[in-house]
């Protein structure tokens, strides 16, 4: 009935006929998915150079020793004075109090959830735990200058400190990471075959001592490779410092003191309106390209980690 | 018969010692329960945290979660404040990252998962770039963002699109992250039955390993922006922060967001702002629980199991 008919076969079977038939449209669509899988490295050369010449203009006013060693940041004054170090200590006092906070809660809810608890509690508390994860920065901010340092640490505590502190910055700041910790630790302790469990509890260990002695060192390098990602969030988190840490650039020698972060900075620059060109505007970029460069040894190091130590079974 | 006896009695004395020792190590001992109890202790504390932070708000915002905060204009008095532009804002501004990332996102997930040569130099180039991506701060991105429009010289920062494309950069690693896991989900023999039926790589893409991996890349979709709808750092560098006295109504037009609108309230000295703050944020928690919500619900409806 039909008018169709198969083509006839080729007489002699040529190289060329068993070949795939050109496909333009399917090329070009193709084409076009290889195209977006390169724009993100087009980010991140972007994100170079965009960090980078602006801070070569400040570099060519600011000489490099003066910025990274001088110890008076204050860019905005008659005499300005760019020494990035007080910048730098407030950073370290938020991430060092928030890694205080993270490291011990993080593995120990890994540990918990990982070897301890019922797989049905299990599904229950790591969602609600991921949920410290989802609230946005700008919250945790409110709820650590309105609720940490104005109630918890000034009034309960009665403790001698201003409006602003690192210490309650750093642990809330600590609080938010808990989840990032804890969430890839626990894969890391999940992934630890059981045959190892077994084989420490047939040689008489209690689940303590498997926890702690087996299962912790078998899942290492996935747990530093979480303390370091912990790490890289919290020297880039801007808004709970911006909001809870101070705005003064000054050295910061203790807890309770109050001090401007280099995301805090960039923050509270951001808010002037400074033109292109100017100074103020590239010193905005010789801060972010220093905070790009810590993350990004950060980063490395903790890919790097991973692929060294992975334990494969 | 002289030598064995001590020998007897040694053996015994070790057996009886290990015996002890299992019992002093086991499940009840005073070290385990009190590991067990610090072990609890260390996740309790994160979710009361957690419990105390959401009442903290309820408290501090309840107050001022009224209409007229979705009515009202931002004003210099806290009594006739409100956060509309804000909320018109956020809505604008992750309507845009959505149409703006997700192309992007699905397609260069697909390159990566169904087609790429995983020997080739670019291909693990990009795989590493994109782990990298996903851990740099967010304010990188906004610092980004500002010096490409110095580059072509756009000098109004305070558009949509602008902050649009901050936040679209900014989820573009978890969105392409989300979606290469929901397509290595898809067995391979769907692939493969699709093949051996004569279609095209991109026939199996778009009508059999697309289709199955939507569920996931949706669960993706969806964490991903109500990410970007959180974010307040890269759009406080791009001139996100003014005071609008008027509805948000296109991509060319000025805006704030709703966190934005929360940090420059707490920022404020009077605690009328601080209310304002606190019932923004509730505002702003009850969406993103929503898309959460969503997510899990699409995840647990429509994720097939293979």
């Amino acid at each position: 009935m039909s008018t169709w008919s198969p083509p006839r076969p080729p007489a002699v079977i040529s190289q060329d006929s068993l070949r795939a038939r050109p496909r333009p449209l399917d090329t070009a669509i193709r084409l076009l998915f290889r195209v977006a899988a390169i724009f993100t490295i087009i980010i991140t050369v972007g994100i170079v150079i965009a960090l980078l010449i602006p801070s070569l203009a400040f570099f060519a006013e600011v000489p490099v020793w003066e910025f990274l060693f001088g110890t008076r940041w204050a860019p905005r004054f008659a005499d300005a004075s760019f020494g990035v170090v007080p910048l730098v200590t407030a950073t370290a006092w938020t991430t060092a109090i928030a890694l205080v906070v993270a490291v011990p809660l993080g593995l120990g809810a890994a540990v918990f959830l990982s070897e301890y608890a019922h797989r049905r509690a299990r599904k229950i508390l790591k969602p609600v735990l991921e949920l410290l994860a989802g609230i946005p920065t700008v919250v945790y901010g409110y709820f650590a200058v309105q609720f940490i340092q104005a109630t918890v640490l000034r009034e309960w505590l009665g403790l001698d400190t201003g409006s602003f502190s690192v210490l309650a910055a750093g642990f809330v700041m600590g609080i938010m990471i808990v989840p990032t910790i804890a969430s890839i630790s626990e894969d890391a302790m999940s992934a630890v075959p059981n045959s190892l469990r077994q084989g420490s509890a047939a040689l008489g260990a209690n689940r303590m001592q498997t926890t702690v002695r087996v299962v912790f060192p078998a899942a290492l390098s996935g747990v530093i490779a979480a303390i370091v990602l912990g790490v890289s969030r919290a020297v880039g988190e801007t808004m709970i410092v911006a909001l809870a840490a101070g705005q003064q650039a000054r050295i910061v020698t203790g807890p309770l003191e109050a001090g401007q972060t280099m995301t805090g900075f960039i923050a509270s620059a951001a808010l002037g309106d400074s033109p292109v060109g100017s100074l103020e505007y590239d010193t905005l970029f010789a801060v972010g390209l220093l905070l790009f460069v810590i993350t990004l040894v950060i980063n490395f190091a903790s890919i790097a980690i991973v692929r060294r130590f992975r334990e494969a079974y | 018969m002289v030598t064995s006896t001590p020998t007897r009695h040694g053996m015994g004395a070790l057996v009886h010692r290990s015996v002890r020792g299992r019992a002093k190590g086991g499940e009840t001992s005073p070290r385990s329960i009190a590991f067990l109890i610090v072990l609890w202790f260390c996740l309790l504390f994160a979710l009361l945290f957690l419990v105390v932070l959401l009442i903290n708000i309820w408290v501090d915002g309840v107050g001022r979660l009224d209409l007229a905060l979705f009515t009202e204009y931002p004003s210099s008095n806290p009594d006739d404040a409100g956060a509309r532009p804000a909320i018109l804002g956020s809505l604008w501004v992750i309507g845009t990252t959505a149409v703006m990332t997700l192309p992007i996102g699905v397609a260069a997930a697909i390159h990566l998962e169904e087609f790429s040569d995983r020997h080739n130099l670019i291909n693990r180039a990009v795989e590493l770039n994109v782990q990298n991506l996903a851990a740099i701060p967010s304010v990188i991105y906004g610092m980004l963002t500002l010096a490409a429009l110095g580059l072509f010289g756009v000098v109004n920062k305070n558009q949509v699109w602008v902050g649009a494309l901050a936040l679209s950069m900014l989820i573009l690693p978890v969105i392409i992250i989300a979606t290469r896991e929901a397509l290595r989900a898809v067995p391979a023999e769907i692939r493969q039955g699709s093949l051996a039926l004569g279609a095209t790589p991109l026939q199996t893409v778009f009508r059999n390993t697309l289709p199955a991996a939507l569920p996931g890349i949706a669960t993706g979709a969806i964490l991903g922006l109500s990410r970007a709808l959180g974010e307040a750092a890269p759009l406080l560098l791009l001139g996100g922060l003014v005071f609008l006295r008027f509805d948000p109504n296109g991509l060319m037009s000025g805006y704030t967001t709703m966190p934005i609108q929360i940090f420059n309230w707490t920022g404020r000295p009077q605690q009328g702002f601080h209310e304002l703050a606190a019932a923004t944020s509730i505002v702003l928690l009850v969406v993103l629980l929503l898309m959460n919500a969503l997510a899990i619900y699409i995840r647990n409806r429509y994720q097939q199991r293979w």
